[in-house]
C-alpha cells in the first residue's frame, strides 16, 4: 500500500515538475536588461584553420577582458555551417547569446527580424563613436538609412593568390591583371601538367561571392535600386555565364571543383596542385595547411581590362565579420562593453594579425603589422575596389537561390553539358521565382 | 483530479459512516492508478510530439518569414495562402514541390524494395548453421549500427569525383567509365543517395526477417521436403506467408523511415541537394530554414503528414483485411 502510495505520489510529482518546465521555456521578447551582469555568452565564428585555434587565439584576449572589467565571457566558436541556422534559431527562441559574430552579409537580413540592438548613435559613443570605423567596412552592417545590425570586427577582401614555383615553370613573369590574361596563363600552365585556378563550385557563399563581383565589372546588380531581385538582365546572365565558363568554356578551373564545398580548393593550392587561387585573407589557411610564405604572391584579383577601381572596376566584395549584440541579452551593459573592448585598437592590432584580416578601425589599420606586401593588396582593395553586397532583407535568400543556381551550371559544366546564354537564364530565372515576392 | 482521491483517506472519519465512501475511494484509486502512473509518459509525449506538432500546424497558417520570426505573435494569419502556393504545381514553389515529392516516391519505392529483397534473402540465407554464421551475422548489422553521420561522411570520402574510392574502383581499375563520373552533383547523385541509403537500411530489414524466421517451426519444412518441395517451393510456400505479419510491419517502417529521413540526403549533399536527389524532407528544410519562410516549411510538413497517414492508414487497412481474409 505505502509503496502504491509512494509510486503515486512521484507520478504526481514528476508531472508538475514537467508541466512547470513546458512553461518555463517561455520566450521573453522584452528588450535587453541588466539582470546579469557578471557573465557574457559570446558566439564566435570560425576564423582560424579549426576551432581549436581559434580558441587559442581568443581565449588570453577574454581572459584579458575578465581581468579588466570582472564580467566572465563564456566563448562558444560556432562554425559557418551552424552558425545562421544557430541564430535564427536564437531569434526565435528568444534564448541565445549575449555578443555574437555575423558573417557582414547577412547584416540587412538579421536586421529585418529585429533581433540585433541597432547601433544609434548613442551605442556607437558607447564605443567610440562611428568615425573610428572605416567606410566601406560600414558599408556592410545593414540596410543603408538605418542605424547599422553590427559593428565591423575583421575585414576581408579578395586576391589572387599564386604558386611562384608554378609560374615560374611555365614561364610567367607577372600575374594575371584580366581575365583574358589569367586565361592565355593557364594554357601554359596546363601544358605544364599542372591545375589552374581553384573554385569551390558546390559552396553557395562563393559561389555568390564570384559572380556579385562579376556582375560589378559587367556594371550590373542582381538587386533594383529599390531592392527587387533583377536576376535575369542580359548583363547580368553574362557575368554569371562568365564565371561559370572559366570551367565550362576556357577550362581553367578543373571539372572536380564543380562538386567541392569544404575548401578543398584551398588545400589543392596548398599542396602545389594548382597555380592560383581566388580567396579573401588567405594567408593563415594557407600556413596552417603548412605552405610556406614566399612559396606563393599575392596580387589583386583580375578586372575585365585596365585597372581595379571602382564601378565595374570592381575586383572584390567587402567581407568581413561583423559583431553584434543580440538584444534579448541580460547584460547589456556588459554586452556594449565587450564589443567596445574587442574593437578596440589594442585588441583590434591583436585579433586581426592572428587571422591575417584588416582591421576595420582607421587607428588599428595604420599599424605597421598591416603593411606586409600581401596585406597591402587586400588592404588597398578594400580601400579603393571593393563593392558591399547588396544591403536588403533579402540577401540571405539571395544567397541561397542564385548559389544554388551556379553550383547546378557548375555541374552542367562538369558532366560536359552546354552553358549556354540560355541555360544561365533559366538558372537565374528559376532562382528569381524562389525570392519571397515582397 | 486524481490527486484529491489519494488525500481521501487521511481524513478522519466517524467508524459508522466510514464503509461505504471507504470502499468508493478504494475503487476510485483501482481504476485512477494506473492512469496516474501514465501520467508523466502522457505529459512527456504531450511536450515532446504533441505540442511541437499543434505549434507546426498553428505556424502554416502564419505568414511567418523573417520579418515576424522574433515575435511569432504578430506575424500576420495567412489562412490557406501557405497550402495554396505549396499546391499550386504551376507556380515555381508547388512544381519543386511536386518534383521532390516525385523523387521522393521513386526513392523510397526502390530502396523499400531493395532493403527487403536484400535483407530477406541474407537472412534466409543464414537460416541454416554454418562455421562463422555469427560473425557474418555481426559483420551485416555493422551498418545499421554505425552513426548515422560518420558512416554517411564516409560514402562522401568514397563517391569524391577526384579522390573517391568508388571512382578509383569503377573508373581507374575496372574501366567502366569513359571519365570519372561526379556522384554527389547532378543526375548520378539519385544512384548516390540509393544506395547509401540501402546500405544503411537492409540490415534492419535483415535483423526482423531473421527473428521472424526463429518462429516458423521447421517441421514444416521437414514435411515439404518429405513432398518433395524444393528450396524455391519452400521459401514461397512456407517461408513467405509465415513472414507475413512481420513483413507487414517491416514495410511500413521501413517506408516511413526513408520517405522521412533527413540525415542521409543532407550529409550528402549540404543544405542545397542536386535536383536528381532532392528529398522532400531537406527540400521542406530548404523552404523553411534556408529561405525563411517558416510558414510555407510548416504548410508543406502538414502536407507531408497528411500524405503519410493516408499511405500508412490504406496499407494497414489493405493488408490487415487480406490478412483477415487468409485466416478464415
Amino acid at each position: 500500500m505505502r509503496s502504491i502510495r509512494a509510486a503515486a505520489v512521484g507520478a504526481v510529482t514528476l508531472s508538475l515538475a514537467l508541466a512547470a518546465t513546458a512553461c518555463g521555456g517561455g520566450s521573453s521578447n522584452g528588450s535587453g536588461s541588466n539582470d546579469s551582469p557578471g557573465t557574457l555568452t559570446y558566439w564566435a565564428s570560425n576564423q582560424g584553420a579549426s576551432i581549436a585555434v581559434d580558441k587559442k587565439v581568443l581565449q588570453p584576449e577574454l581572459d584579458k577582458f575578465e581581468k579588466k572589467t570582472g564580467i566572465k565571457v563564456k566563448l562558444e566558436v560556432v562554425p559557418w555551417s551552424d552558425l545562421l541556422n544557430r541564430i535564427l534559431t536564437a531569434t526565435t527562441s528568444g534564448q541565445g547569446p549575449d555578443v555574437l559574430n555575423i558573417g557582414n552579409t547577412w547584416s540587412a537580413s538579421l536586421q529585418a527580424t529585429g533581433a540585433l540592438l541597432p547601433w544609434d548613435d548613442g551605442n556607437f559613443a558607447k564605443i567610440g563613436g562611428r568615425d573610428r570605423f572605416v567606410d566601406s567596412a560600414l558599408s556592410s552592417t545593414g540596410v543603408r538609412g538605418k542605424d547599422p545590425a553590427a559593428v565591423p570586427l575583421y575585414s576581408m577582401a579578395y586576391a589572387l593568390y599564386y604558386n611562384k614555383k608554378i609560374f615560374a615553370d611555365a614561364g610567367i613573369a607577372e600575374p594575371p591583371a584580366t581575365w583574358d590574361e589569367l586565361v592565355a596563363d593557364g594554357k601554359k600552365i596546363k601544358a605544364g601538367g599542372k591545375a589552374v585556378l581553384g573554385a569551390e563550385g558546390a559552396n553557395l557563399s562563393e559561389n555568390i561571392h564570384h559572380v556579385f563581383v562579376f556582375a560589378k565589372q559587367h556594371d550590373a546588380d542582381f538587386f533594383t535600386a529599390d531592392g527587387k531581385p533583377d536576376f535575369t538582365g542580359p548583363k547580368v546572365v553574362d557575368a554569371v555565364k562568365q564565371y561559370v565558363d572559366l570551367m565550362a568554356k576556357d577550362k581553367v578551373i578543373p571539372t572536380g571543383d564543380a562538386e567541392y564545398a569544404q575548401n578543398q580548393s584551398v588545400s589543392d593550392f596548398a599542396k602545389g596542385k594548382q597555380a592560383m587561387l581566388l580567396w579573401q585573407s588567405a594567408a593563415a589557411n594557407l600556413t596552417s595547411q603548412g605552405m610556406s610564405e614566399d612559396a606563393y604572391g599575392v596580387a589583386p584579383v583580375p578586372v575585365r581590362s585596365g585597372a581595379p577601381g571602382s564601378g565595374p572596376q570592381v575586383n572584390s566584395m567587402v567581407a568581413g565579420i561583423n559583431i553584434a549584440v543580440f538584444k534579448n541579452t541580460r547584460n547589456l551593459d556588459g554586452a556594449t562593453k565587450f564589443v567596445e573592448f574587442m574593437t578596440s585598437d589594442a585588441e583590434q592590432k591583436t585579433l586581426n594579425t592572428a587571422y591575417s584580416t584588416i582591421p576595420p578601425v582607421k587607428a588599428a589599420q595604420g599599424d605597421a603589422a598591416f603593411d606586409a606586401p600581401d596585406t597591402a593588396v587586400l588592404k588597398n582593395t578594400l580601400a579603393t575596389s571593393a563593392a558591399a553586397l547588396p544591403q536588403v532583407p533579402s540577401e540571405s535568400q539571395f544567397e541561397t537561390a542564385v548559389g544554388t543556381a551556379v553550383k547546378d551550371l557548375f555541374a552542367d559544366a562538369a558532366a560536359g553539358r552546354a552553358v549556354t546564354t540560355d541555360s544561365v537564364k533559366a538558372e537565374l530565372e528559376k532562382a528569381q521565382q524562389q525570392m519571397p515576392a515582397a | 483530479m486524481t490527486t484529491t482521491a489519494l488525500k481521501e483517506p487521511v481524513r478522519p472519519t466517524s467508524p459508522g459512516a466510514a464503509r461505504e465512501p471507504r470502499r468508493r475511494t478504494g475503487r476510485i484509486r483501482r481504476i485512477g492508478l494506473p492512469y496516474l502512473l501514465l501520467l508523466p509518459a502522457l505529459l512527456l509525449e504531450l511536450l515532446v510530439h504533441l505540442v511541437p506538432m499543434v505549434i507546426g500546424v498553428v505556424m502554416s497558417f502564419k505568414e511567418l518569414t523573417q520579418f515576424y520570426i522574433r515575435d511569432w505573435g504578430a506575424a500576420p494569419w495567412s489562412g490557406f495562402g501557405n497550402y495554396k502556393v505549396s499546391v499550386d504545381f504551376d507556380a515555381p514553389v508547388g512544381k519543386a514541390l511536386l518534383h521532390s515529392f516525385s523523387v521522393t516516391v521513386g526513392f523510397t519505392l526502390l530502396s523499400v524494395g531493395l532493403c527487403w529483397l536484400i535483407g530477406t534473402a541474407a537472412a534466409i540465407c543464414m537460416q541454416d548453421t554454418f562455421r562463422g554464421r555469427g560473425l557474418l551475422r555481426a559483420l551485416f548489422l555493422v551498418p545499421y549500427a554505425l552513426p548515422v553521420y560518420t558512416a554517411v561522411i564516409t560514402w562522401v570520402f568514397m563517391f569524391q569525383h577526384d579522390n573517391g574510392l568508388v571512382n578509383h574502383v569503377l573508373h581507374d581499375q575496372l574501366h567502366l567509365t569513359g571519365e570519372p563520373s561526379f556522384w554527389l552533383i547532378g543526375d548520378n547523385s539519385f544512384y548516390a543517395l540509393l544506395t547509401v541509403s540501402v546500405w544503411r537500411g537492409w540490415p534492419f530489414a535483415f535483423l526482423i526477417v531473421m527473428a521472424g524466421l526463429q518462429n516458423i517451426p521447421r517441421e514444416l519444412y521437414e514435411a515439404a521436403a518429405l513432398d518433395g518441395a524444393g528450396m524455391w517451393q519452400q521459401v514461397r510456400r512456407i517461408t513467405l506467408p509465415s513472414l507475413r505479419p512481420v513483413n507487414q510491419v517491416l514495410v511500413l517502417v521501413l517506408f516511413l523511415w526513408t520517405f522521412n529521413d533527413f540525415n542521409t540526403p543532407y550529409v550528402l549533399f549540404g543544405k542545397s541537394a542536386p535536383e536528381a536527389a532532392d528529398l522532400v524532407s531537406v527540400h521542406i528544410y530548404q523552404a523553411s530554414f534556408v529561405t525563411w519562410n517558416f510558414g510555407t516549411g510548416s504548410a508543406m510538413s502538414v502536407l507531408l503528414l497528411l500524405f503519410l497517414l493516408a499511405v500508412t492508414g490504406v496499407y494497414l487497412l489493405v493488408t490487415s483485411r487480406g490478412r483477415r481474409a487468409a485466416d478464415v
